[in-house]
């Protein structure tokens, strides 16, 4: 749980972030905070509030926000098991489903842990929504939290947790295949394609038992 | 309605149907046996996705900046079994610290 509160605190600092991006941009004060309470997913709403400030189209902004987080859709299978009860609690329930509660959750044998990707969820939407708020008031106080490197502590956070996945050969040769295609596909396609295309690797899988 | 707003509505309601579709639609019950090998992979291949993504990722083009050595000193705790708050402590540092003097 402190490296849920490590990350939160990264998070809350992105969020800020976005709220002075997003009304530098021109989406008003309330646009920025609903979409941080309804889309919840950094990379995609940098991505639209970039390019309506950037004149281009709501299309545009549309379709490269929805491909970025086309990757919870294999996000949310992975976890699937673990949402039980009634289909709109399970529906409420994956709404904190976020790269790094997922990731937090993540317990190295291909399971995952529902208290800690349920609690660090909510913790992190919180942390997301509040960022945000904030952002949007009073973000320029705040600075770039480029500065501060913490667009270097995701990837970082993302490998420590990969680490211990990889205690299988195949769970190796199949993270390695999806980081191939991931970085073969950076140059030549929208961002959030790759991540989703290198998903793929998993159907290695198929039919085998570990 | 202003362009802002529309895209705010379209992306939140897609995203709330992908972060849902796992928990919806295979939610409540075990996975199928021929399903679950796949799904037990997802976790290694979508979190090396995106370590290479958030280190070189830009838009339509690899990006080699400071978050390398981001990564590099994360790489270094983790290999020292650092806990992970320590990890992503070290790993904002270095990239801030690399950043400032490039």
């Amino acid at each position: 749980m402190r490296s849920a509160v490590a990350v939160a605190a990264t998070v809350w600092f992105f969020g800020a972030s976005f709220g002075l991006v997003a009304r530098a941009a021109g989406m008003g004060a309330v646009a920025p905070f609903v979409m941080s309470a309804t889309t919840f997913a950094g990379s995609a709403q940098f991505a639209a509030s970039s390019i309506l400030g950037t004149s281009g189209s709501a299309v545009a902004a549309i379709a490269a926000a929805v491909l970025l987080n086309a990757r919870y859709a294999p996000i949310s299978i992975s976890v699937a098991p673990l949402f039980r009860g009634p289909r709109l609690r399970r529906m409420l329930e994956s709404q904190l489903i976020v790269d790094e509660s997922w990731a937090l959750a993540s317990r190295g044998d291909g399971r995952f842990d529902r208290r800690i990707l349920l609690g660090a969820g909510l913790l992190l939407y919180a942390s997301w929504v509040s960022g945000t708020a904030v952002g949007v008031l009073a973000g320029d106080v705040l600075g770039d939290p480029k500065d501060l490197g913490l667009d270097g502590a995701f990837p970082a956070l993302f490998l420590a947790l990969l680490v211990p996945q990889l205690r299988t050969t195949r769970a190796a040769v199949v993270a390695l295949a999806g980081a191939a295609i991931a970085l073969a596909l950076i140059p030549v396609t929208a961002p959030g394609v790759p991540i989703v295309a290198a998903s793929a690797a998993c159907l290695l899988g198929l039919g085998r038992r570990r | 309605m202003s362009s802002a707003w529309i895209v705010v509505l379209i992306v939140g309601a897609a995203t709330v149907a992908l972060k849902a579709t796992g928990p919806v639609l295979l939610g409540g019950r075990p996975l199928p046996e021929s399903l679950s090998g796949v799904v037990a992979l997802l976790a290694p291949v979508l979190l090396a996705a995106l370590v290479v993504t958030q280190t070189v990722g830009g838009d339509r083009e690899l990006v080699l900046d400071a978050r390398l050595a981001g990564v590099g000193a994360g790489a270094v705790a983790i290999a020292a079994r650092a806990p992970l708050p320590v990890v992503v402590v070290l790993a904002a540092a270095a990239t801030a610290v690399v950043r400032l003097l490039a």
